[in-house]
Parts: C-alpha cells; sequence; structure tokens
C-alpha cells in the first residue's frame, strides 16, 4: 500500500471481489421471486392436412397465443426466450415433441402478447401418425438472467384432436 | 505515505466499498434496476480510488523518525559501516 499503483491494485482487486459477490446475491435473489405467468393457445383452423410423398404426415394450423409472462421479468432478468410445442405419444416414441412457433423477449414491456400466426415451422410427424391425434400445447420458456443460473418451465395447456381425415 | 497512513487507506478501502456494495445492492434491488446496482457501485468505487489512491496530506502525520547519521556513527557496527542512510524525516510515499 505503500504507492499508487499498488493502492490502485488493491483497490481494483477488491472491487471486483465484492462485484463477484454482487452478482452471486444477486442471482440468489432469483429465488425469491413469484413467477405466475399465464397463456392460451387456440387452435382456429386446420389449414390444411396431408401425407407428403415420402409417407409423413403434414398439418398446417392457424394459432391465437396469448401469454403474460410479465412475472418472469424480475431486476436479473436479461430476456426470455419462448416457444410453443406441440407433445403428443405415438407407439415408436414416448414423446414426440414439436416446435410450432417461438420467440425472443427482450424485455417486459413485450411480455404480454397475442399473437395471431400459422405455425413458424413445419408440423411433421415422424411417420403417419397424426390422424385423430391428440396433441398437448405447451408453452416452455427459458429465462436467461443477467448473472446466475439459466432456468427454464413449461404450461402446459389444452391440447387438440386432429381430424380422422387428409383434407 | 507513512505507516500509520497506509494501515488507515487499507481500511478506509475495504468499509468505503463495503458499505457501496450493500448500498448499491439494496438500491438495486428495490428499484428493480441491475443497471442502477452497477450504476450506484461504479459511483462509490470512483469515490473510493479518489480518497485511497492519491497520496493525500492526511496519510503522512506519523513521518518515520530516522537516526541522525551522525548518531549512528557514534555506535558503529561491527560488520559493515551502514553508510546509506540519509535524512528521511520528510519521506514522502
Amino acid at each position: 500500500m505503500h504507492s499508487f499503483g499498488y493502492r490502485a491494485n488493491a483497490l481494483l482487486t477488491l472491487a471486483i471481489t465484492i462485484l463477484a459477490f454482487m452478482c452471486a446475491f444477486a442471482s440468489f435473489s432469483d429465488n425469491f421471486n413469484s413467477l405466475t405467468p399465464t397463456a392460451q393457445v387456440q387452435v382456429l383452423n386446420i389449414n390444411w392436412f396431408q401425407k407428403k410423398p415420402d409417407g409423413d404426415d403434414e398439418v398446417s394450423l392457424t394459432l391465437n397465443i396469448s401469454a403474460d409472462l410479465q412475472s418472469l421479468f424480475t431486476w436479473n432478468t436479461k430476456q426470455v426466450f419462448v416457444f410453443l410445442a406441440a407433445e403428443y405419444e405415438t407407439p415408436k416414441n414416448a414423446l414426440n415433441q414439436i416446435s410450432l412457433w417461438d420467440g425472443i423477449i427482450p424485455t417486459k414491456e413485450h411480455a404480454k402478447f397475442l399473437i395471431h400466426t400459422t405455425n413458424k415451422y413445419r408440423f411433421v410427424d415422424q411417420g403417419s401418425n397424426l390422424r385423430g391425434k391428440g396433441f398437448n400445447l405447451t408453452l416452455h420458456w427459458h429465462v436467461m438472467p443477467k448473472t446466475g443460473k439459466m432456468s427454464a418451465n413449461k404450461l402446459v395447456m389444452t391440447g387438440y384432436r386432429l381430424p380422422e381425415t387428409y383434407r | 505515505m507513512d505507516w500509520q497512513g497506509q494501515k488507515l487507506v487499507e481500511q478506509l478501502m475495504q468499509i468505503l466499498l463495503v458499505s457501496f456494495a450493500v448500498v448499491a445492492f439494496i438500491t438495486g434491488y428495490v428499484l428493480g434496476s441491475f443497471q442502477t446496482m452497477l450504476l450506484t457501485y461504479a459511483g462509490g468505487l470512483v469515490f473510493t480510488a479518489l480518497v485511497t489512491i492519491p497520496n493525500w496530506p492526511v496519510y503522512n502525520r506519523n513521518p518515520l523518525k530516522w537516526l541522525d547519521p551522525s548518531e549512528a556513527e557514534k555506535h558503529p557496527k561491527p560488520l559493515s559501516a551502514n553508510s546509506g542512510s540519509k535524512k528521511k524525516t520528510t519521506k514522502n510515499k
């Protein structure tokens, strides 16, 4: 501590150590938040439903997605990644998960939304199992914090049953 | 900077930084703004740097009292005659 340089070095080292502790505490404070996101999805229409030439079923949907994810935005949240998945069971696979729509929510102001859209990614089954198949619509989200561990959770919503015939 | 000053400056550095960190964390958490926390802490860091890094006069209140060279010559050491010592009562830093 006897010279200018030593004092500057000591100050910087201590400051960064304390900053690391502050970030750790900020990350720890995430445990005290109550997260109460809500979401609803409606399947408005089946645009088309067909068997592709290679034998796999494909369906195109029109969806109404409304969600309120504002409670996910705490002081330690950088952004939230959210995606809507269709989940169903087939004889071959216990869980088929197909992403129909996704989005990155940058701020709390954008966390309450209502989106009217067709499925952003193709809804194709691995096989020909979709006729008459019921599936769950699940909203998954991944919270990216400013410091600390990413967290993920999901909300299972009312499902939908596809028609028995192609159209 | 003398010995007492170095001790004082180290304590000041620790106390100031930790207090600013606590204040910054509480402010940030209450206002729900991570940026506020970082800015408050950065302000505290600048303040602490200004207080502790320059060699302020307050850190030089207890200068070392070196023996006068003539005093040392009266009590020579057995092996080496200590000829290099200078009078440093007005030592800065």
